[in-house]
């Protein structure tokens, strides 16, 4: 039971929230209110959206008009395809949250089970691998998740294949990352006395790496994730400006919404492309001071005065 | 990233082992793109299937080989970029390497804008970020860094258009130039394509404003995101350097704080900027996709983002395929100028 608490205590957030202060316990904190009121707003988003995000009429069968400005109906107003902007914004948190969800998890597997192996077992398998991460991780990544997302839905998209091609695209980048951070760590671990000692039990390889090393090798992880959800939710916004996101009858995407809304700012209407712009910036934000929090508060250079050896952040 | 050697060896062995790099590099990546776009079948039938009829198509697959074993396509397509032929596209009959020439220019010119702005903005933030290390101008600037990478280079494009260009019209909302300047530049003999160089080269004061006029906005928008970037390296790594004992022997000499900024410790944080210069080309280039779609600037990305509505793939293959080459040499040569200039680099 003892133990179960201490482990809890070195979440992430939770271990850094104690150790932090002044302005970067400021940044931590801002960063997971602004995290948790996304979520927030992901899971009752069936509650707090007056409309559904394909909706063009109201209960009485009447249009909700084209670009109409903010008023006491619309309290941001309409696109320029009649949806009620707030409806669209807020549905549009699920989207991002799903995104987050498939792109974090493909990239977190892929990636770690081949940092590991990478790492433990070196030689040419290893070798290939840097390689080949090295030339991934320098592919423009948007470029990516438009090819991809070509072939997943033929460029068009409903909510499911959108959503995958931007994680899809989003998890082929962040696996080189993911790969870089455990292998360097599995390097280092592999190096200590308990896994030296495991050996000569007879542990198997399967075993060493999950039970002794993996535990010990995610230190550098919770920046990439942070960082890794922040590009998921870009390169999904990024895509649905280019017209290759979510068809609006299938989910709410704020990308798909600033797209639309190129020609509204020439025409001086602004609240079609503010509001769903403000959204992606918001939660991109939220995660970025979580990410940089727990980053400052890793690096002994950043925390205090000097530290030692310091692993590459990227 | 510098891929150091791990016994001795020397700079020219570092080079040429970096140099034989680029080789998997490029066919990794080419690989992954022929891959991806051959997935989906042949470009043929994706571009034009529904205005033809069925044998018309196959006529047209069986013409350009795409009934053959993928195998075979894919040799013959390794065989045609390593001399430089990227085909051509399925729409327009242009080779890709035309359009290379043709609208590379604009998003070079693009990116070195957004370059400018990045080193203007980006430099002396992160050193007084760094300086004033903790306070609440250190926390202004983390922000504006942390906002400069959380907007997505498209909406500072429609903000930055709504302000200056619509809401208070000092500055165009659209385009490279007026159509005077790009006829006149059209016309000229052996324009570059880069439009400032070309308008300088007319010698008309006005075409030169009209041309920096149009470039302020998107030079803005795409160079911000990069300045955010520029901002935390130079801070995270002038603090470093602040705390080395060399800085502190000249503070203890007595040198100014103003002067260990600029002078002692500026010189060592710069040197991973040139390393991320690299690896900021691929987000620029991403980023240039999108920035020439706001504000349709007519380079490259906005090309691409025509073939793309046009559904011909063999262009967006290409484009894309010649892009990531054109990063992996680009990082070759930042990997060579950082091991030039960074004597700690050991070999």
């Amino acid at each position: 039971m003892e133990k179960k608490i201490s482990w809890v205590s070195k979440i992430p957030p939770f271990k850094q929230l104690r150790m932090s202060f002044g302005v970067q316990r400021a940044m931590l904190i801002a960063g997971l209110i602004l995290v948790s009121s996304f979520l927030l707003v992901a899971a009752l988003a069936p509650w707090l959206a007056p409309y559904g995000f394909a909706q063009l009429q109201n209960d009485n069968g009447d249009y909700f008009g084209a670009q109409v400005p903010p008023n006491s109906i619309h309290l941001l107003g309409t696109t320029v395809g009649g949806f009620d902007v707030l409806s669209r914004v807020i549905w549009g948190t699920q989207t991002a949250v799903l995104v987050i969800v498939v792109a974090v998890t493909l990239s977190i597997f892929v990636g770690i089970i081949l940092g590991l192996t990478s790492g433990y077992f070196g030689g040419w398998i290893d070798r290939v691998l840097v390689v080949v991460a090295d030339a991934v991780y320098a592919f423009p990544s948007l470029l990516l998740a438009i090819a991809l997302s070509i072939v997943i839905s033929g460029g068009r998209s409903g909510l499911f294949t959108g959503i995958l091609a931007a994680a899809m695209s989003i998890t082929v980048i962040f696996i080189p990352q993911y790969f870089r951070a455990v292998r360097a760590e599995t390097l280092r671990v592999k190096q200590e006395a308990y896994v030296e000692s495991a050996k000569v039990l007879g542990a198997s390889s399967l075993r060493i790496m999950i039970r002794h090393i993996l535990r010990n090798a995610t230190r550098t992880l919770p920046l990439i994730f942070t960082l890794n959800a922040s590009e998921a939710i870009l390169t999904l916004a990024g895509l649905g400006f280019l017209g290759f996101g979510i068809d609006p009858t299938m989910g709410a995407e704020w990308g798909y919404d600033l797209n639309r809304s190129v020609s509204d700012v020439s025409a001086g209407i602004w609240w079609t492309s503010i509001f769903p712009g403000l959204a992606i910036v918001l939660v991109v934000v939220g995660n970025t001071l979580v990410g940089e929090s727990l980053n400052d508060l890793a690096d002994p250079r950043l925390r205090t005065r000097q530290g030692a050896d310091v692993d590459e952040l990227e | 990233m510098a891929n150091k050697t791990k016994g001795g060896g020397s700079l020219l062995r570092y080079l040429g082992v970096r140099l034989l790099l680029i080789f998997p590099t490029v066919l990794i990546l080419v690989t992954m793109v022929f891959l991806i776009m051959r997935t989906i079948g042949d470009p043929i039938t994706a571009a034009l299937g529904g205005k033809l009829s069925n044998a018309e198509l196959a006529i047209r697959i069986t013409a350009a080989g795409y009934d053959r074993p993928i195998l075979i396509q894919y040799f013959e397509y390794l065989g045609q970029v390593f001399t430089g032929n990227f085909g051509s596209t399925l729409t327009t009959n242009k080779p890709i390497t035309d359009l290379l020439a043709t609208y590379g220019m604009a998003t070079l010119e693009l990116v070195i804008y957004a370059l400018i702005v990045a080193f203007l903005v980006g430099i002396p933030l992160g050193m007084l970020a760094a300086k004033k290390r903790d306070t609440g101008t250190d926390a202004g600037l983390r922000l504006f860094a942390i906002l400069a990478y959380a907007t997505p280079v498209f909406f500072v494009g429609l903000l930055l258009k709504l302000v200056f260009a619509v809401a208070w019209p000092i500055l165009p909302v659209s385009g490279r130039a007026s159509i005077n300047t790009e006829l006149a530049i059209t016309l000229m003999d052996n324009p570059s394509g880069i439009y400032l160089v070309d308008a300088i080269r007319l010698g008309n004061g006005q075409m030169v404003l009209d041309v920096l006029s149009h470039a302020i906005l998107p030079g803005l928008a795409l160079g911000l995101l990069t300045a955010g970037i520029f901002l935390r390296l130079v801070r995270t790594n002038m603090i470093g350097t602040l705390n080395t004992d060399y800085v502190e022997a000249a503070r203890s000499r007595g040198v100014r704080e103003s002067r260990l900024v600029t002078h002692h410790a500026l010189r060592p944080a710069l040197i991973p900027i040139i390393t991320v210069i690299g690896m900021q080309l691929a987000v620029l280039l991403g980023g240039a996709v999108l920035t020439e779609t706001t504000f349709e600037w007519k380079g490259l990305g906005f090309q691409l983002a025509q073939y793309l509505t046009a559904r011909d793939y063999v262009a967006v293959q290409g484009i894309v395929a010649l892009l990531a080459v054109i990063v992996a040499l680009t990082n070759f040569l930042v990997d060579v100028i950082v091991a030039l200039v960074d004597p700690r680099v050991k070999f």
